[in-house]
């Protein structure tokens, strides 16, 4: 019996018209045309703003370049060996070291603390999840400024010093004076009123996604309050208390803003809480100038910033299966 | 990060350059075109004042670029680009960095017969190797200044060393009111020339050597050490020194603070406040001083065309004496750069704005040396920063700063 006449065979790539460059190119129904389009400007803007400037300022690293981003003195690893031998380079990290002692684990704790709260809260649980979360949306330095000018201003009238007052103590100069360093209260509290809405919503999520079953398990073997916290939710949220701890440490080693605008005055800056990123500012867009000096600390400090980063995800098990 | 840094540094800051955009690469009907940089003044109708010379001029389209925030970061970061300043005022000058690098033009030619009536410190200052490089647009300065009556209830003289204002500054001390204000950084921003200058030493010598590896010295420092412990200091006050609020609002019975501040002092105590010059460390050591400082008028060696750019500066900051008396005296409170001026400043005549320019003839210091360099500054900065509040010792730290300093010195002169 024949073959239906109806019954096709599988055109070979010999039946098929021959494609231009131009159409394979473009793809099928123009898609990577239209890829080309959307995300074109988005790379190009990526590539000249972010890529070349930072193998710039790798090249630069290797030069003397004072006031001149188009340096012909090649110093080698002069700069490098210049910056892991400034004092005030390796004092500004060990400011960073104590800030992220500070600041990691308190944020840490506040943030699961209110997700907690927040997650089972019986009435107005999105006005809380609301009030935690708007100071987000505030800027640095904004909050910087209130903290410095209205709150923990030195005066017998800032709203600190007022409710001193109350319990009958003097006035503090909370950021002027480093015995005791009070600069550190008024450091880490506008971080983490800032930031803890933040990483509230990261843990919310995480405490969504663990299953009611669970927690009916343990009721069922008695388990209650602080044994289900610590044998039920805190195992099941590993993988995100392990992202929230790497972000807070790469957003503590990029603090800036709120050091600048707290402890900056008349152009100067006090040595004891300069982190990485302040003294690298001044370094190397303060009036020196001194582009190969500032970008070699900045290959340092990113180097640094990925190697503890590496470190943190092993140890913690950042990417492991969440089982 | 290091993306960051070169980024700015590449992008300047923008490419708006205030300069009008014209076709023939930097002219404008026939006119060359020039972009003019200032920081913000605080003085209300600045501004309109310079918008105004520029318009006046009729050599060049000048247009004005009036930058608030941190102006000399700005500056220094957009003199990398061709899309800079062609005429920028900088404070004292530009830097040593500056000048090295062949980043502005030599002005000397400028003065012609008028150099011998600006005032030679500032001209000095703003020289290298015998070489102008900006022209001073105005003379400040930086001095204490008292509430009279303040004192006559408290019994207090107005002290003339420094053992005596701090005994002032307890004695005016009280509930309210804090004896002296130097700043909220205790004095760490603005006292570091004075403290010199009292101990009778300086930042650098004649010759330009390490100047205050000095016993004085080591005295002096200690003294602002034992003012910021003596609980008569005024710290963590809503605005820093360079505002007049704290005096004003009666949080002190002194402050250190600049000349620009006197229309609001007269406006709040008229007739109720003297001013005095910093003392000096004792009856026997040092000497009373006031910090000097000016904005000079500096060239790109970018501009797109180099010679109109000093044509103009040396017509609006040489020759025009009538704007330049009007940019000292009518909006703000300023000495003229200028002996001649300085004359005929009304508002300098009498009071305690009479004694401020005394002051600055008899005892006034530059704020620093031309060969003082950032790194210079941070050194000494962070050191008295730990001495001051710290109470690390001195000695000590002095000469961790000469270490630095030295070592500038001997980049500045390879």
């Amino acid at each position: 019996m024949s073959a239906p006449a109806t019954s096709r065979t599988r055109p070979t790539a010999e039946d098929r018209p021959p494609v231009s460059l131009t159409t394979r190119l473009r793809g099928r129904y123009d898609r990577n045309l239209w890829f080309a389009i959307f995300v074109g400007p988005f790379v190009l803007g990526l590539a000249v703003f972010v890529y070349v400037p930072i193998v710039w300022s790798v090249v630069l690293s290797f030069f003397d370049a004072r006031n001149t981003v188009t340096p012909t003195d090649f110093v080698g690893l002069g700069n490098y060996l210049d910056m892991l031998r400034d004092s005030a380079f390796r004092s500004s990290l060990l400011t960073f070291v104590v800030f992220a002692l500070f600041i990691v684990p308190t944020t840490f704790v506040v943030s699961l603390g209110l997700a907690l709260l927040v997650h089972r809260a019986r009435f107005a649980r999105t006005f809380f999840r609301s009030v935690f979360f708007l100071p987000t949306a505030c800027s640095y330095v904004v909050a910087s400024l209130i903290w410095k000018l209205s709150i923990f201003n030195g005066v017998r009238f800032g709203l600190a010093n007022t409710v001193l007052g109350w319990f009958g103590l003097e006035p503090v100069a909370w950021l002027s004076v480093t015995q005791p360093p009070w600069y550190w209260l008024v450091l880490v509290t506008a971080r983490m009123w800032l930031q803890a809405g933040f990483y509230m919503i990261l843990f919310l999520a995480g405490l969504q996604r663990i299953s009611p079953s669970l927690y009916e398990a343990a009721a069922i073997d008695g388990a209650t309050g602080w044994r289900v916290l610590r044998y039920v939710t805190l195992p099941q949220l590993r993988a995100t208390s392990t992202a929230v701890l790497l972000l807070l440490l790469i957003n503590a080693f990029q603090a800036f803003d709120e050091f600048y605008n707290l402890l900056s005055s008349s152009g100067q800056y006090p040595p004891y809480a300069r982190p990485p990123l302040v003294y690298l500012y001044y370094a190397a867009l303060g009036q020196g100038q001194d582009f190969g000096h500032g970008s070699a600390g900045a290959v340092i400090l990113t180097l640094m910033i990925a190697l503890i980063a590496l470190a943190q995800g092993r140890f913690l098990g950042l990417g492991r299966r969440d089982d | 990060m290091g993306g960051g840094l070169a980024a700015l540094a590449v992008a300047g800051c923008g490419s708006n350059t205030g300069r009008e955009e014209a076709g023939g690469g930097g002219s404008e009907g026939g006119k060359p075109a020039l972009a003019q940089w200032y920081h913000q003044y605080g003085e209300p109708g600045t501004q309109q004042a310079v918008e105004r010379y520029a318009k006046e001029y009729a050599d060049a389209a000048v247009t004005v670029q009036w930058s608030p925030g941190d102006y000399d970061k700005k500056v220094a970061s957009a003199l990398l680009t061709d899309s800079g300043p062609d005429v920028f005022e900088y404070g004292n000058g530009p830097s040593i960095d500056m000048i090295k690098g062949g980043q502005v033009v030599d002005l000397t030619d400028l003065l012609g017969d008028a150099k011998s009536d600006f005032t030679p410190s500032l001209i000095e200052r703003m020289s290298y190797q015998g070489k102008l490089y900006a022209i001073p647009q105005v003379t400040d300065m930086q001095l204490l200044v008292y509430r009279k009556s303040l004192l006559q209830q408290a019994g207090v003289e107005p002290p003339t060393t420094v053992d005596e204002l701090l005994a002032a500054a307890k004695k005016l001390t009280t509930d309210k009111v804090k004896g002296l204000f130097v700043g909220n950084d205790g004095g760490v921003g603005i006292l570091g020339g004075p403290a010199l200058w009292s101990a009778g030493v300086d930042y650098l010598t004649k010759d330009n050597q390490f100047g205050f590896d000095d016993p004085a010295a080591v005295e002096s420092l200690r003294k602002l050490r034992e003012l910021f412990t003596s609980k008569s200091l005024l710290l963590g006050a809503p605005t820093d020194w360079s505002d007049p609020s704290a005096f004003t609002q009666g949080l002190t019975a002194m402050q250190f603070t600049g000349l620009w501040t006197f229309p609001q002092l007269q406006k709040a105590f008229p007739d109720d406040f003297g001013v005095l010059p910093w003392p000096k460390l004792n009856a026997s050591t040092g000497a009373p001083s006031v910090t000097v400082g000016a904005y000079g008028a500096a060239v790109s060696t970018k501009a797109k065309d180099v010679e109109a750019a000093k044509k103009f500066v040396q017509w609006l900051w040489v020759d025009q004496t009538d704007k330049q008396l009007d940019w000292a005296q009518t909006y703000g409170f300023h000495i003229p750069a200028r002996k001649s001026l300085a004359e005929r400043a009304d508002k300098l005549k009498s009071g305690p704005a009479a004694d401020a320019v005394k002051f600055v003839n008899e005892v006034g210091h530059a704020q620093n040396p031309l060969l003082w360099t950032p790194k210079s500054g941070t050194a000494y900065s962070d050191a008295l920063n730990r001495i001051i509040k710290n109470g690390t010792d001195p000695a000590t730290e002095i000469k961790a700063v000469k270490a630095v300093v030295d070592a500038e010195l001997q980049r500045i002169a390879g």
